[in-house]
């Protein structure tokens, strides 16, 4: 026998009943802290900012982002990664601006026809045991094709509809934080909160395990995979909705955004270690980052400095490092 | 008492050129706690994977209820309750204790979900082990392994829909201490009481003879005794798993008997857990096996003096070069995308350069004298080593290691699933190699292999058991070391 033998059953007791652990609970509390943190920053250089107007302003891009992101959390949940997200959310903000407003049933049909697809990515996947990240790195090439021969050349139109519930004004609480907060709460509920999202997140960490407890791995592949599908296409029109044209490749960068944010959230890249709410505040966190970066001055020493846009993207990576670095410090910490 | 939940009859397994189960006739009935012993590979495993339905027999007919169901599969062993408790752990280490048994069972859904499901696995934590102190919301990595263990135990017993009616143990005691041991035996008894049936499994024989009803003894893929438990005793289940009765002696070619441990200190190691006793101690042409039942620290001591090598003399000391012959070849030995050449010629690279470039003149020479000692069958070494037959991909990783400067050479059971051929070839190479003043540390499975070893150190709970010399070699008596109790 092991260890356990040794230290007698006295001891057995001491791993568990933690209930209040500080690490644990710096831990959880990390993308909240990150989120605040770069509120604070904003709030410093520019407290005109924190309002309602500058949160409607600052967070314009930040439902697509999340959106996005939570597509890539159904795919970690089952230990895999989508390198397609991006281009796929090019193709139906293009699929949206060319047929939705003229022809809708095409373009319904065309949106619904690619969830179907990306679920049966999922089976595929699965069946083939092939690896996740090849499969939608080719992917994402293809989804490119489709959005250029839909779209050649940038343009189109927003469907009315859509822009005025993208530019909806709710009171007291700017829509892009109502957005995140609901998008938040349902996708904590489906997949933290339902014994179908277990089973989900289940098949990330032993899937093994749960094919034999009697479920299918293929079915629950695809269903996440399918799920990645609504949640892409729901981004894809919300970021038509805010931007009203579209081009092929206006969103991809929204694929290294959403593992990033999806992992800034407190994921991990294996093992179906997931928190939705988590990565809701990732993705928002990486879109305030950027505008902090814009109010960014030293007033007294050079007052026309700006730290220049072409950094925010390298500021994001920076952030993630960052968070990260903390992260491993206290699960080493942990051990 | 004479109903069968479920009857094997003339079941056979193969993997490949492996037969798993060689004809297996079981039956078991409810209100009956069946105990399964047998030696490594006797087949017990395999077995149990057929009674749960997550592996299809090659051929028989499994029965259940006095109905054949050809169409045996996982989810058929779970709508007749029957269930297991796998050795290697079936937790979704990600998810928390009441998550780990909605997984299992489908009615926990819907809302309050997960309540009930927590309520569930406490309840018959509560009954088999009370005062566990296990919480419904604890994430499975934050437990320790005895308690993960007691988790899965208490799941395969809880009932929503199906009620649990052959519950399958697998080594179930091994990471629980003797109290929670003790609670989990007798909870069995109440089970079995109660009209369940049990299958346990352990390497603790007195467990079985002293909590089993019948106890069933398997060996080579075959069931050799079945019958009730107080017609066994030790001595009698130890010389049944061993095969025919008696100190039966294993043949062992003339060269093993000749003993040299005068040579250089090759190899000195302790295991971890082991504060005092034996020590193991590998010298220059010596060839020295490592047995007992797998998984009882034999392949991790290959690893901890591998890992050793060239550090300073400790617990382990390593004098000289080492090489590691993996038996997992799949994952652990073969580079999949290269050529035989350069699979055989890795290890020595730093010796086969010139310059700062590799020689391919002197790679090739390498690579083509070690295909004809050791008899790689290929029509060109530059060929993909997956072209190779799995023996022959075998023999291109022994290359590897012979071919190399390496003094001792440590072998992690790597005879599994190769033919009789590739092996009588191995075996004489090793021999070979040992006269020139190589060593050997061996781990295998297969008793045959040891009679090829000087001396051999038997492994159990990863610690040295015991030590005996090739005169001493029995079945018997490495099967009396493997399985003896702690007193």
């Amino acid at each position: 026998m092991n260890a356990v033998v040794k230290s007698g059953p006295s001891k057995l007791w001491t791993d568990q009943n933690r209930r209040f652990d500080p690490r644990r609970l710096f831990r959880s509390a990390l993308p909240g802290l990150s989120l605040l943190i770069v509120l604070a920053a904003i709030y410093d250089f520019n407290p005109r900012a924190i309002s309602y107007f500058g949160f409607n302003l600052m967070l314009n891009l930040a439902v697509p982002v999340a959106l996005a992101t939570a597509a890539q959390l159904c795919i970690i949940a089952v230990s895999d990664l989508d390198l397609s997200i991006g281009a796929y959310v090019g193709f139906i903000a293009c699929v949206t601006t060319t047929w939705l407003p003229t022809t809708p049933l095409l373009g319904t049909a065309a949106i619904l026809a690619s969830i179907v697809a990306y679920g049966a990515l999922g089976a595929l996947v699965h069946w083939r045991q092939l690896p996740s990240i090849v499969v939608t790195l080719g992917m994402s090439f293809v989804w490119l094709g489709l959005a250029l021969f839909v779209r050649p050349q940038p343009g189109g139109l927003s469907p009315v509809w859509l822009s005025t519930f993208m530019g909806l004004h709710v009171p007291y609480v700017p829509f892009p934080i109502v957005a995140a907060v609901v998008l938040a709460i349902v996708l904590h509920l489906v997949l933290m909160n339902t014994a179908f999202g277990a089973v989900l997140r289940g098949a990330g960490g032993n899937a093994t395990a749960v094919g034999r407890s009697g479920w299918s791995l293929l079915r629950i592949k695809a269903t996440a995979y399918a799920m990645a599908g609504v949640l892409g296409s729901l981004a894809g029109l919300s970021l038509v909705g805010v931007s009203s044209s579209a081009d092929a490749n206006m969103a991809n960068g929204y694929t290294l955004l959403s593992i990033a944010g999806a992992i800034l959230g407190g994921a991990e890249f294996i093992g179906g270690r997931i928190s939705p709410i988590g990565a809701v505040m990732g993705a928002l966190t990486l879109q305030l980052a950027t505008v902090a970066l814009n109010f960014f001055q030293l007033p007294e020493v050079f007052p026309g400095f700006r730290i220049p846009p072409e950094w925010q993207v390298g500021a994001q990576g920076i952030i993630l490092i960052v968070i990260l670095a903390i992260r491993a410090l206290i699960n080493r910490g942990e051990a | 008492m004479d109903r069968g939940i479920i009857d094997l009859s003339e079941v056979t397994k193969s993997f490949g050129a492996v037969h798993a189960l060689r004809g297996v006739d079981l039956t078991i009935r409810s209100g009956e706690a069946l105990g399964l012993v047998g030696h490594n590979g006797a087949g017990k495993s395999t077995l149990m994977h057929i009674l749960t339905g997550t592996v299809a027999p090659t051929a028989g007919i499994i029965s259940a209820d006095q109905n054949q169901r050809p169409d045996y599969d996982v989810n058929i062993a779970k709508m007749l309750g029957i269930r297991c408790v796998f050795q290697e752990l079936s937790l979704c280490p990600n998810l928390t204790v009441a998550e780990n048994t909605c997984i299992t069972h489908r009615p926990l859904s819907g809302l309050g979900w997960r309540k009930r499901a927590g309520k569930l696995i406490i309840g018959k934590l509560d009954e088999i082990f009370p005062g566990h102190g296990i919480m419904p919301g604890a994430i499975v990595s934050d437990l320790s392994i005895g308690r993960r263990q007691m988790v899965e135990i208490a799941r395969a017993f809880t009932k929503t829909d199906i009620i649990p009616r052959l519950i399958i143990l697998d080594e179930p005691t091994s990471s629980l201490d003797p109290s929670t041991s003790q609670q989990l035996l007798s909870f069995m008894r109440r089970f079995v009481s109660e009209g369940g049936a049990t299958i346990f499994i352990s390497h603790l024989l007195q467990e079985i003879l002293d909590y089993c009803d019948r106890i069933v003894v398997m060996r080579d893929g075959r069931v050799v005794a079945d019958d009730i438990a107080t017609e066994f005793g030790r001595s009698k289940l130890i010389t049944t798993m061993g095969g025919a009765a008696g100190g039966h002696q294993v043949s062992s070619p003339e060269s093993a008997r000749s003993a040299s441990s005068t040579g250089n200190l090759r190899v000195r190691y302790r295991a971890k857990t082991q504060p005092t006793g034996i020590e193991l101690s590998v010298h220059a042409g010596e060839i020295v096996g490592l047995a007992g039942l797998a998984g009882h620290g034999q392949s991790l001591s290959l690893i901890e003096i591998f890992e050793a090598a060239g550090g300073r003399p400790g617990r382990i000391e390593v004098n000289g070069q080492v090489a590691l012959v993996a038996g997992d070849r799949q994952t652990d030995g073969i580079f999949p995308l290269w050529s035989i050449a350069d699979n055989i010629t890795v290890r020595s690279l730093t010796a086969l350069t010139r310059g700062a470039l590799i020689s391919q003149q002197r790679a090739g020479e390498l690579a083509k004298s070690w295909k004809e000692r050791i008899g790689i069958r290929t029509p060109d070494l530059d060929n993909n080593i997956l072209s190779l037959s799995g023996g022959n991909q075998q023999k291109a990783l022994f290359a590897r290691a012979f071919g190399s400067n390496a003094e001792t050479i440590l072998m992690d059971d790597p005879m599994r699933g190769v033919d009789i051929g590739t092996k009588l070839d191995v075996y004489r190479l090793i021999e070979h190699e040992a006269e020139q003043g190589r060593c050997f540390l061996w781990y295998t499975t297969e008793m045959d292999e040891l009679a090829y070893c000087h001396k051999i150190y038997i492994f159990r709970n990863r610690q040295i058991v015991a030590q005996l010399s090739q005169d001493e070699l029995t079945e018997e008596r490495v099967i009396h070391s493997s399985f003896q109790e702690a007193v």
